[in-house]
């Protein structure tokens, strides 16, 4: 298959230009960049070298933010021996896009093992965002020995129980949640019983229109139960989202892009800024993957995010470090 | 003045008892302690899995992935801190039974005990 074959579209079963093959294309690009519009829960996808015949307008938002994630810091092990370059890196990127983001979201391990001198490295380097608000969610590595009781005290001030809470920005309804606490042996992710109550509470005012973002640091989606990645109470948070139109679940922790599209939901997870991590079941464990110093780049990244109003459309851009 | 003098007598029989005394523990060291069993904690598994040992085993657990993982039973009787690469955690067991544990930072990984 090669030529222009590649970019037909065989089956358009919804007239929304989009194909099981052009959307597993859209996949296949996240690791090295892909422009990603969303339109009523389907992914309309182009190749970073396609984006040319785009308008501006197509490309910026009412509102845009930006995902970065998995930063690690204090993680010093062959798989990346300097995580604060690469967070560095991560923020030059940003500060580069072409429309300036309204602000960052963090999903979690900001640190590699909770120690205070690695979250005040990654807020010393965020200070260089030219975004200046940055939303947290924690990872498991941030809430090591302590049952995130440091987390809290440094990003949780508006935050309730373990660190969740919600916002809006132009319309667009934005929940946080935590799904690294109180882990059970042999689990996964979990949210819990007062989180879901409270999530639950928190959306039903709102309108079925309200575009609604989750974010999370383990998927909430099953990605790979066999090494953690997913969560077990996920159905019944997703379940209160089943009224709206417009509904982006964005997470970290696999180190890795990887999309998917399930009825009025896309769930999008994003690269690291610190060390990839290997594709499910393809290595022994999820653990640091090395590669040559040449490519680590092109395995990290950071992920543009634009809304516009009235179309109901997310627009997802992954960019890599390079 | 003589109270310090004696202080010193005293504090110098210390240090000799103490000197004997680690003498005689290092030449029955063999007989008296068994070395700690070990438990590898690699590629996010804990091996040998399920482990069983006699009363009065100590465990050490160390961990060889460049990830942090920590040694927490079910029961909450024992927990380590979270171990860095190379880091170790020890526990002696003083009563039979089976214990169950895992890493609360990755709680897929799981281990058990069975104390005889």
């Amino acid at each position: 298959m090669s030529g222009k074959a590649k970019d037909e579209i065989l089956h358009d079963h919804n007239h929304d230009g989009i194909d099981r093959r052009g959307f597993l294309k859209c996949m296949a690009w996240a690791g090295t960049g892909a422009f990603c519009v969303m339109q009523g829960g389907v992914l309309k996808s182009y190749s970073l070298s396609g984006l040319s015949g785009l308008t501006a307008k197509e490309m910026k938002g009412e509102l845009s933010f930006v995902q970065i994630s998995d930063s690690h810091m204090g993680f010093n092990k062959p798989a990346n021996t300097d995580v604060a370059g690469t967070l560095k890196a991560a923020i030059d990127k940003i500060n580069a896009l072409p429309a300036q983001p309204g602000f960052i979201l963090h999903t979690g391990d900001i640190t590699h093992l909770s120690k205070p001198e690695e979250f005040d490295g990654v807020d010393q380097l965020l200070k260089g965002a030219s975004a200046k608000d940055v939303f947290y969610v924690p990872g498991e590595h941030d809430v090591i020995g302590d049952d995130g009781k440091q987390y809290l005290e440094r990003y949780g001030e508006n935050a309730k129980g373990a660190g969740w809470y919600s916002f809006d920005q132009k319309g667009v309804h934005f929940i946080g949640l935590v799904n690294v606490m109180n882990l059970k042996a042999g689990g996964l992710g979990s949210l819990g019983q007062e989180q879901l109550e409270w999530m639950e509470g928190d959306v039903k005012h709102l309108s079925k229109s309200t575009p609604i973002v989750v974010f999370a640091h383990i998927p909430l989606w099953s990605v790979y139960p066999e090494w953690g990645w997913g969560t077990d109470d996920s159905a019944q948070a997703l379940g209160y989202l089943k009224k709206f139109g417009s509904v982006t679940v964005l997470n970290g922790h696999i180190h890795q892009t990887m999309q998917k599209v399930e009825g009025n939901i896309t769930f999008h997870t994003a690269a690291s800024t610190a060390f990839p991590q290997p594709k499910p079941g393809s290595a022994p464990s999820p653990g640091p993957m090395k590669v040559p110093a040449e490519q680590l780049k092109s395995l990290l990244g950071i992920r543009d995010v634009n809304y516009v109003q009235g179309k109901h459309a997310l627009a997802v851009i992954d960019s890599t470090l390079e | 003045m003589k109270r310090t003098v004696s202080t010193l007598g005293v504090a110098a029989l210390a240090i000799v008892l103490l000197m004997v005394a680690g003498r005689s523990r290092t030449f029955g060291a063999a007989v008296e302690d068994s070395p700690a069993v070990q438990v590898k904690i690699d590629n996010f598994v804990f091996s040998p899995n399920p482990l069983t040992v006699p009363v009065g085993s100590t465990i050490r657990w160390t961990n060889q992935d460049d990830i942090p993982h920590n040694v927490v039973s079910d029961d909450k009787s024992f927990k380590s801190k979270a171990l860095d690469t190379d880091e170790t955690f020890t526990y002696t067991f003083t009563k039979p039974g089976t214990y169950t544990y895992f890493c609360s930072i990755h709680p897929k990984m799981t281990g058990k005990v069975i104390v005889q």
